[in-house]
């Protein structure tokens, strides 16, 4: 307390703020001082932003509900990549049979891509946890397996059956800058947003939750009251499976609206980063994931209206260097959950 | 022995329990009487932890019935034992570090509101219980923060929170000094006064005598037999829980100090988390001395014995070994100045716990001749002196190869102590010998200790349990917060004194 009058007022005002409140600030800042300077481009790349970041927040969401029951998920990748893909043939032959209005036929494709992303979660459960397998090894063998799968029976020159279209929420578009961004948006991006709130409130509010951590963080504490650690680890890497499947179909049928060998471009791992920089927590995760949109949005805005003088491999490269700096200096003091990666014994 | 008329709230009619090769408990019969505290007593292996893993169904018994409460139970897992009002706290707490006192405290009965947890509901609760039974905790501190003491009692008013009335006590006060013990002795009391019967399990003699209302002895994963705590002794508790005659006194003449070996000027340690841990710390010890250092564990002893062993940087002033400055030294450096370290953690410090008995007798000198030439080790003289050190140390192991997980507490600190002694030594460096391990194992390894004094080796012997200090001090230093507060000849050591002083009052 007596040492107010010494340190200087940046110093406090710093301190106060932390590394993290300084970089939303200038960020918001750049993208007010952008947005009166040119507010069509300020708007379409906050928008990329948002699709950018979509896939990474449920990726990431993916890895923390893993890892918080004590499960390491690196086949998020995978997960993704065969949802998508299955995601994407539910909805060529399903809208083949021509039985089904458009929407249905994209609501049972997305589906099958959710249950795809839930079974792979169901196979990683099943290794590290019945098997006691190492579950680096466990999330490889899924990453290997959806890229062989997927490359084994890609058909060139399929396209989907429609896409998810965007649902304007009436009224609220019209808010400037604000509204076009987020209010005026395909289905997967409003029900990652929903998600972010959900799962927090569930890891964080509930019974669910209380119990999840507890499993990650020290099992035996569980099992001696009588909480099912197996049972919770299962039912967590399936349901966060099924969340990586939902990643998977929004590449397909919501932003892309075909399939591409190894289309998910390393967003799996990149996925992993955000939830380690969002401190293994769904806010956090969203905050990280908004970043590395913005960087990946404002690159190729960059590329298009070239005029630079750097080459572009180098404005490619943005959103990786940030991971980079990010991972390396500025995540600061955060800590995994004490248990994963860690099989359960009970004796 | 109280209310002997009192109504049987759970008997054991013999229980058997096997594991592959072992028996572990071989038909035992005890029964537990209504607000009664009854003492299990027995060395590390004798089977206590196996027994109560089964009454707690934690394990399933092979053989014998197992009632509760005048009904014949199966137990499918501990959520049965606790619906019947068996509460357990573990040797190892079960708590979640980074959550709350509440939040531990309700994790697996959880109160909602809806889908809500109700956060408010549990710490009510947990402030009706603490004061029901006189177990003062904060409900909001994260246990992380906690000392263990105060762990202790969240796990205690865990179960109380699932209405347990009888209780089963994990060796409580292993991780205890002796007045947090004398604190949770009284709760055992306040408790049984409000209608708890407690299981307490212990090895600690001193303990025994002074709780319970009725001592029960197993030896081998066999009820050896009751003591009534009003006619045994210290003595004949012992007797009955190793099967023969121990000497609890240990024997030693008195010490014949040469020239310092070990001076330590204000040293200065920090710890994982860049707190200071050790703050200027001063000590001497001579040639054929035991120094003892007293104090709650947590008041730096542990970064002040990696620092001198050089696990851990120092931060300011220096340690001299023999003349030689070894403040920044590295470990082997040490080693090699003929300092023997035997580790406050075996598992982690002391042994490499997948190697057999013989590569961890020479984790210490295995690149030296005769075990290695150049690069290649010499596997046949390891083993061979492997198997002579299993001899003459008196590790019970099936051979020189079996790895050392596999050996009991007592054993793997066997191990260790006969890789540090069986080489020429100046200086032994002991940190919490015989935290754990068994009446036989600790009377050897206190005998070893002496016998390395008389040797002339100087001795810095630091320790948690008081009754260690005083037993082969002949120096006492006590340690608090970081630094030694005072230094003691044996003679003015007394156990009020040195343990006023621990808790960091001057005398």
């Amino acid at each position: 307390m007596e040492s107010t009058t010494s340190v200087p007022v940046w110093k406090q005002v710093w301190e106060r703020l932390g590394v993290l409140g300084a970089v939303i600030i200038v960020v918001l800042a750049g993208i007010l001082v952008f947005y009166v300077r040119d507010p069509q481009v300020t708007t379409a790349v906050l928008s990329s932003t948002l699709r950018q970041s979509t896939p990474l927040i449920l990726g990431a969401l993916c890895g923390l509900i893993g890892e918080r029951a004590g499960i390491i998920n690196i086949g998020i990748e995978g997960q993704m990549l065969l949802a998508a893909f299955t995601g994407f043939l539910a909805n060529v032959y399903i809208g083949q049979l021509g039985i089904f209005p458009l929407g249905v036929t994209l609501f049972l494709a997305a589906f099958v891509g959710v249950l795809t992303g839930a079974l792979l979660g169901l196979l990683l459960a099943f290794m590290s946890v019945t098997l006691k397998m190492d579950q680096i090894i466990g999330g490889t063998v899924i990453n290997i397996l959806a890229i062989g799968l997927t490359g084994y029976f890609y058909i060139a020159g399929l396209t989907t059956q429609g896409k998810l279209q965007p649902i304007s929420l009436g009224p609220l578009v019209d808010i400037p800058l604000i509204g076009p961004v987020f209010f005026n948006n395909p289905p997967i991006t409003y029900i990652t947003l929903l998600l972010v709130v959900i799962v927090h409130y569930v890891l964080f509010y509930t019974r669910w939750g209380l119990r999840t951590r507890a499993v990650g963080e020290y099992p035996s504490a569980a099992d001696t009251v009588g909480i099912n650690v197996y049972f919770m680890r299962y039912a967590n890497t399936t349901i966060a499976g099924g969340i990586a499947g939902l990643a998977g179909v929004f590449l397909t049928l919501e932003a892309v609206g075909s399939f591409e060998r190894l289309m998910t471009n390393g967003r799996g791992f990149v996925a992993l980063a955000v939830m380690i920089f969002g401190k293994w927590t769904p806010f956090g995760a969203w905050g990280a994931a908004l970043l590395f949109g913005l960087a990946t949005a404002m690159q190729t805005q960059l590329q298009f209206t070239g005029n630079l003088a750097i080459p572009h491999q180098f404005i490619g490269m943005l959103p990786y260097l940030l991971t980079i700096v990010v991972l390396a200096g500025f995540v600061g003091r955060s800590r995994p959950p004490a248990a994963e990666g860690i099989p359960y014994e009970t004796e | 022995m109280k209310n002997i008329d009192a109504p049987i709230v759970l008997e054991t009619k013999g229980m058997t329990k096997r594991f592959p090769g072992v028996l572990a408990n071989d038909r035992i019969s005890l029964t537990l009487r209504k607000g009664e505290i009854l003492a299990l007593l027995g060395e590390n292996g004798a089977g206590k932890s196996t027994l109560m893993n089964m009454i707690y169904g934690l394990y399933h018994p092979d053989e014998g019935e197992l009632w509760i409460k005048g009904e014949h139970v199966k137990l499918q897992g501990p959520g049965d034992a606790i619906t019947r009002g068996v509460g357990m706290v573990h040797q190892h707490f079960q708590l979640v570090p980074v959550m709350t006192v509440a939040e531990n405290v309700m994790l697996g009965a959880e109160i909602t509101r809806g889908f809500h947890l109700d956060q408010r509901g549990a710490i009510r609760q947990v402030k009706e219980l603490s004061k029901q039974y006189g177990l003062e905790v904060d409900p909001t501190a994260v246990i992380d923060d906690l000392p263990v003491g105060t762990q202790q009692r969240v796990e205690i008013i865990k179960a109380l929170y699932r209405n347990a009335d009888i209780l089963i006590l994990d060796e409580p006060t292993a991780v205890l000094t002796p007045q947090e013990a004398n604190e949770l002795f009284r709760i055992m009391r306040d408790l049984t006064a409000q209608g708890v019967s407690i299981i307490f399990i212990t090895h600690k003699l001193k303990e025994v005598l002074a709780v319970s209302d009725r001592i029960g002895v197993l030896r081998g994963g066999q009820y050896v037999g009751t003591a009534d705590p009003q006619t045994a002794t210290e003595a004949s508790l012992a007797e009955l829980m190793v099967g023969r005659k121990v000497i609890l006194q240990v024997d030693k003449s008195k010490a014949q100090p040469g020239q310092p070996m070990l001076q330590v000027e204000e040293l200065v340690v920090e710890d994982e988390r860049g707190q200071t841990a050790v703050a200027g710390l001063s000590l001497e010890v001579r040639t054929g001395e035991i120094l003892g250092v007293a104090g709650v564990q947590g008041n730096g002893q542990r970064e002040f014995v990696e620092a001198l062993t050089g696990l851990r940087p120092v931060k300011g002033g220096r340690a001299l070994i023999g003349g030689t400055d070894i403040t920044h030294a590295a470990p082997r450096i040490v080693t090699e100045l003929g300092v023997a370290h035997i580790p406050e953690d075996r598992e982690k410090h002391g042994l490499v716990m997948p190697y057999s008995i013989a590569d961890n007798m020479v984790l210490n000198r295995y690149y030296q001749k005769p075990y290695a030439n150049g690069i290649i080790l010499n596997q046949e003289k390891i083993d061979q002196d492997g198997k002579a050190l299993v001899q003459e140390f008196d590790i019970r192991a099936p051979s020189e190869h079996t790895p050392a997980s596999n050996l009991s507490g007592g054993n793997k600190q066997k191990v260790i102590v006969a890789r540090e002694f069986s080489r020429e030594t100046r200086l032994l460096i002991a940190n919490q010998p015989t935290r754990g391990i068994d009446v036989g194992s600790i009377e050897f390894i206190h005998n070893q200790i002496i016998a390395q004094r008389d040797n002339g080796v100087a001795v810095l012997l630091v320790s948690a349990e008081l009754d260690e200090v005083l037993g082969l001090a002949d120096r006492v230093a006590v340690m608090f917060d970081g630094r030694i507060v005072k230094t003691l000849p044996i003679a003015e050591a007394t156990r009020e004194r040195v343990g006023l002083l621990m808790a960091g009052s001057e005398a």
